[in-house]
């Protein structure tokens, strides 16, 4: 194989993207997919959003609607942000730490295709007609009683899907354990490589009880089993412990990712080093601990006691103090910098105050007796959706802009990215604000309609027209990635001219090997450092040229996870049809066949040849 | 092919290492003798519990039993699996942690929900 651009044919290139094992391409990969479902789960959103923008309305039937909410939190959360976040991680983390991949290429590869079949397994549901309609927690009283597929959908299909997050959650702390460059130590990583760090331990702790807990609804509603059957002994109240056992550190896996993408973007536009670094890395860390001791904080209203409640409400609060220092940190990253205002900054300047109000609310959820009042209201709506939206989507589409030219090559436009930024920004606060008055006036959380002269009628038309800002926003961007696509002026290594870290010290895209010689990390901000001492390349080399290993693509990963989305499909059906349990049997003695042809079949890779790197390295320019 | 290298190590280094290896030894064997010791302690508790020796209650025996598991436990992971050694913070943490999860959330369900 040669590093030299070839022209493909279809084909060729087809089978290249799905085989590859190349973090880059896997980090598109993850992007593109995500991106797909966070357009599926934006159209549920505008459909529930038209449902409620006036009372008594009949747009979509009660049942529908259920499925609507259902799909969009669950769509959203496992389809949609978090595989766009992994697509950050995958295209940017070993760039960080002057890697030439990740520590496992085969199975990152293998966890991008089972949240995609997972996903994929979801919405079939939708084709099926038969939806999962529980809500995105399937609180076990509902779910057991919902007739039809739709919960065996949600079951299955994140049983896979999680199943993915997990192995790309393991990928990335052996990653930053062991592929550091030399010179890269802890606390000189990049906070979006700490952040990412602490996410990925916290994946390795949350999905273990989401994966117990799905098996248990999964054998109650298709093995006959009672885990959460109160009449057969079982316990309803085992599945929401379970569920945010894992669900609250799950919202922190989010939520940190973007924390890292913001703590870059400030710091690249401040043209100025990360203000308390040490602090930042332990507030993440802090946070990533605390977030396993707060889940209760969910079931106050479940009638714990008031021990219960009140040593949880404590927990709750203390989460606000390592989450304060991190927003002071940001705002004194600022203070004195020479800031310049591009798409990227301005959604971080948008996110502070955004992501402060969400943090309040939190606040005041987490005082039992108040959320007593608060709990299953539109104010619970109000606050999730300030910090998911006004944290994680804000820092999706501030990386979408900041990382586009590392990954794609190309810039996008800065006025339309502006363009999208105002809508998008006024969007959301018109849609979410008033939803917290909504819930101070008595409206509940996931109804399908509402009567007449209840005083709810203007708020929901308002929310209802922020939604469709958002809306035009996201198009915009959506013909703003077209055009730019289709210009495709290329740009150099550092197209923000202010990179601070090895990302931007290599070519936009980088090539396949990402660095011809591994990179010698000097400090923090290595890159920044290097071309302040006057090294325009931005790195130094710390060995001399030679020849690289690299993992050959596999076509393994794709064929697995196929092996489990069939099989699935036999699990769903296997009392009511003939075909259900064979199918079962075939789909996963198909993915055992093919990890043991993995196993067995040995593939040790191939060189990239010094002479080649030496040519490579020439042609442009001879850089390190 | 990447090269291989071959790496003699100078007199002094090997003498070093060598009492290194010697020390880890005798460190190893006096760990075994313990272990085995208080299997043997052990054992001793529940055969006079069986057998009736004043002073041997339910109420005693048990919590030993689980003291000296988790000594065994911990002998186990730092003289055998050479956790003592350097290079194991990483693993250290993430062992630490997810055994204070996994004693914590259980003793949350047992208060709160079987109680
Ligand atoms: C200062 C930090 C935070 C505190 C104190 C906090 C507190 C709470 C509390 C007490 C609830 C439960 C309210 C109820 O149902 O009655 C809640 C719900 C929720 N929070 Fe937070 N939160 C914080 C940050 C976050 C972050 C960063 C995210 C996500 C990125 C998040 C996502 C959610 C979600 C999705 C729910 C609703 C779950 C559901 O019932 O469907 N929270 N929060
Ligand atoms: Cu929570």
């Amino acid at each position: 194989m040669s590093s030299v651009a070839q022209k493909k044919g279809f084909g060729a290139t087809l089978w290249d993207w799905l085989t590859t094992v190349d973090h880059k391409k896997i980090g598109i990969l993850y992007f593109l997919g995500g991106g797909f479902f966070f357009v599926v789960g934006g159209i549920e959103a505008m459909l529930i959003r038209w449902q409620l923008h006036k009372p008594n309305n009949d747009f979509v039937s009660a049942g529908l609607f259920n499925d609507l909410i259902t799909m969009h939190g669950t769509t959203m959360i496992f389809l949609a942000a978090m595989p766009i976040l992994f697509g950050f991680m995958n295209a940017i983390v070993p760039l960080q730490i002057g890697a030439r991949d990740v520590a496992f290429p085969f199975i990152n590869s293998l966890g991008f295709w089972m949240f995609f079949f997972g996903g994929l397994f979801l919405n079939i549901s939708w084709i099926y007609g038969e939806v999962p309609d529980a809500g995105w927690t399937s609180y076990a009283s509902l779910s057991l009683a919902s007739p039809g597929h739709g919960i065996d959908f949600y079951a299955i299909g994140l049983q896979i899907a999680g199943g993915g997050t997990l192995m790309a959650g393991i990928n990335f702390l052996v990653t930053i354990i062991n592929m550091r460059a030399p010179g890269m130590t802890y606390m000189r990583m990049p906070l979006f490589t700490w952040t990412t760090f602490v996410a990925s331990a916290m994946i390795l702790f949350a999905f273990p009880p989401l994966t117990v807990g799905l098996f248990f609804l999964t054998f109650d509603r298709m093995f006959g089993g009672n885990f959460f059957h109160h009449a057969m002994g079982g316990n309803t109240i085992i599945w929401e412990h379970i569920f945010w056992i894992f669900g609250h550190p799950e919202v922190y896996i989010l939520i940190l990712p973007a924390f890292g993408i913001f703590s870059e973007i400030f710091s690249t536009f401040s043209r100025k080093r990360l203000f308390g670094y040490p602090s930042m890395v332990f507030a993440t860390v802090l946070i990533g601990f605390l977030g396993f001791m707060v889940w209760a904080h969910h079931m106050f209203t479940v009638g714990l006691g008031p021990t219960a409640n009140a040593i949880f409400a404590v927990a709750t609060m203390a989460i606000a103090v390592p989450t304060g220092v991190k927003i002071f940190n940001w705002l004194l990253t600022m203070w004195g910098g020479s800031i310049k205002v591009t798409t990227p900054m301005l959604y971080a300047l948008g996110f502070i105050p955004s992501f402060v109000m969400g943090g309040v609310t939190g606040v005041m959820q987490g005082a039992a007796p108040l959320d007593y009042q608060l709990h299953d209201s539109y104010f619970i709506v109000a606050h999730f959706h300030y910090v998911i939206v006004g944290g994680v989507v804000l820092a999706i589409l501030a990386a979408t802009h900041y990382w586009w030219p590392k990954m794609f090559g190309t810039m996008l436009h800065e006025g339309l990215g502006k363009v999208t930024f105002v809508f998008f920004f006024i969007g959301f606060h018109m849609t979410f604000l008033i939803q917290h008055w909504l819930g101070f006036w008595g409206m509940p959380r996931r109804v399908w309609t509402f009567m007449d002269g209840q005083g709810w009628n203007m708020a929901n038309f308002i929310s209802t027209i922020g939604a469709i800002l958002m809306a035009v926003g996201v198009i915009v961007l959506v013909i703003n990635i077209i055009i730019t696509s289709v210009k495709n002026v290329r740009v150099s290594n550092d197209p923000w001219g202010d990179g601070r870290t090895l990302e931007w010290a290599i070519e936009s895209p980088p090539v396949f090997y990402n660095f011809p010689t591994t990179p010698l990390v000097r400090g923090l901000d290595t890159v920044w450092i290097e071309k302040m001492e006057g090294n325009e390349a931005g790195y130094t080399a710390a060995e001399p040229v030679k020849d690289i290993h690299m993992p050959n693509g596999s076509i393994i990963p794709l064929f697995m996870s196929l092996g489990l989305f069939v099989a699935g499909f036999g699990a769903m059906f296997r009392t009511e049809t003939s075909w259900g349990l064979p199918v079962l049997i075939i789909g996963l003695a198909f993915t055992f066949v093919c990890m043991s042809a993995r196993s067995l079949i040995d593939d040790t890779g191939y060189y990239i040849k010094k002479d080649e790197l030496l040519r490579d390295m020439k042609r442009k320019g001879g850089q390190a | 092919m990447a090269e291989i290298e071959v790496y003699k190590r100078t007199p002094a280094e090997q003498a070093m290492l060598k009492k290194r290896a010697k020390q880890s030894m005798k460190g190893q064997i006096m760990m075994f003798s313990l272990m085995i010791f208080l299997t043997l302690i052990s054992f001793s508790m529940v055969v006079a519990f069986e057998s009736g020796v004043a002073g041997f209650s339910k109420y005693f025996i048990v919590p030993m039993l689980m003291l000296f598991a988790a000594v065994q436990v911990g002998l186990q992971l730092y003289y055998f699996m050479h956790m003592s050694e350097k290079g194991h913070g990483i693993p250290q943490m993430f062992m630490f942690t997810g055994a204070l999860f996994g004693f914590l959330i259980p003793l949350t369900f047992a208060t709160i929900v079987w109680w």
